[in-house]
């Protein structure tokens, strides 16, 4: 078994946008896979998590499937880290909260705006929705936080460099912030 | 003699009659504060203020300052203290800061920056509030009110119209517009009222001037708040 530290990383009810930020570490991504491999992750395409060190977690829980990757993680990683302002607060995609869910799909699939044969997808391989999209500490327990929208890729690097390096991570107060 | 009270165990001058608020400001000393404002009359209600006066917990902008007190301010257990007040504030509202214009410039946003907020540790409430885009040139959005009561405030004592109160009770309470219909757009509120730009979150907005300052140049991105007194 390799020694490197193993990283899973997923996006539940995010956009990608932190993963992007994440692989604007640009040329330091060749430094950080000499210390990590990457396990679950859009990075790999596996598709099951298998036990890892550290868990990245890109947005927020809205739907059934969301919430069985999301315990897997937990169950998988011993870190997880909330990843970005919709893993931490739901974000933009928990505006719908302020909707009941039926008037949200009827918006979109029936009287959204050149919609063609109208109709709501309802075929049983899709997630069922929540009523509501919650952030991802309302279902786990989260021993880390990265805000922004998305985080910085410096602060993916000096979270991660810091975590590696067996330092308990700190993000200085230029790279906090929430947006 | 003057008189002085200590702050961390600095010592702080005084002038009778003022709060402890006031004596820390005038000597340069940053006490984490939204609803106080030097221009207004103290509403002590967001409670981030509290620091320990001789062993008790006292909010800093209506506890007037006496002779030989010993206030403790920037101690770990205040700050986790203020920490959790401001989180409940981040969940009883819909602060959604990357959709939000006042972002940036948000005393609300950097406060949470100064307390090394990183999360909501609450689960959040999602409330619905209503938003009053009636008004030409103002934009009211509830979900990011803080009742501060400084819009209040300054309406009543600035700008003599009294067109806000807060009305109702837990997560019910709300802002009121004093007008026919309850919106702004028959208020007589207008766009150079005191009122119109001391709301420290962005509840009460001037229009179309939203995003005119990039990213990396608004107020609260290059400095802390704490740097920002004589602002506040």
């Amino acid at each position: 078994m390799s020694s490197k530290i193993r990283v899973a990383t997923t996006s539940l009810a995010g956009c990608f946008g932190c993963h992007m930020s994440f692989l604007d570490i640009d040329e330091r991504f060749a430094d950080l896979v000499e210390l990590v491999e990457f396990n679950r992750s859009p990075i790999t395409d596996i598709k099951e998590c298998a036990e890892s060190d550290i868990g990245l977690v890109e947005g927020g829980v809205c739907n059934a499937e969301n919430v069985h990757v999301l315990r897997e993680f937990r169950n998988k990683c011993k870190i997880l880290v909330a990843v970005g302002a919709c893993a931490i607060n739901g974000g933009l995609p928990a505006m719908r909260n302020h909707l009941p869910l039926q008037a949200c799909l009827d918006a979109v699939y029936l009287d959204g705006t050149g919609v063609t044969n109208p109709q709501i997808p309802n075929d049983p391989e899709l997630p069922l929705l929540l009523e509501q999209v919650h952030p991802i500490h309302e279902i786990v327990n989260i021993d880390y936080s990265l805000p922004g929208c998305p985080p910085s890729a410096d602060v993916f690097w000096k979270f991660l460099t810091d975590l590696i390096a067996g330092r308990e991570p700190t993000l200085p107060a230029e790279l906090v912030h929430y947006d | 003699m003057e008189q002085h009270i200590t702050i961390d165990g600095v010592i702080v001058p005084f002038k009778p009659g003022e709060t402890i608020m006031q004596a820390a400001s005038a000597a340069n000393i940053y006490i984490p504060h939204l609803c106080h404002h030097p221009e207004f009359k103290p509403h002590g209600s967001c409670k981030l203020c509290t620091v320990n006066v001789n062993g008790r917990n006292c909010s800093a902008c209506t506890f007037p300052a006496e002779f030989g007190q010993q206030v403790l301010n920037q101690t770990d257990e205040l700050n986790k203290l203020r920490l959790r007040i401001i989180q409940m504030l981040f969940v009883e509202g819909n602060h959604l800061c990357p959709a939000c214009e006042k972002s940036g410039n948000c005393k609300l946003q950097a406060t949470a920056y100064q307390l090394g907020m990183l999360d909501s540790h609450f689960p959040h409430f999602y409330k619905a509030h209503e938003v009053d885009s009636s008004h030409p040139d103002l934009m009211l959005d509830r979900n990011r009110c803080i009742f501060c009561t400084l819009c209040v405030r300054a309406s009543r004592d600035v700008d003599g119209k009294e067109i806000f109160e807060i009305s109702g009770r837990g997560i019910n309470k709300h802002l009121v517009v004093n007008s026919p219909s309850g919106k702004l757009h028959d208020s007589g509120m207008e766009m150079d009222d005191r009122a119109a730009d001391i709301c420290p979150t962005g509840a009460l907005l001037v229009k179309r001037q939203g995003f005119s300052v990039p990213i990396g140049k608004r107020t609260f991105d290059n400095h802390e708040i704490s740097e920002d007194l004589d602002e506040q």
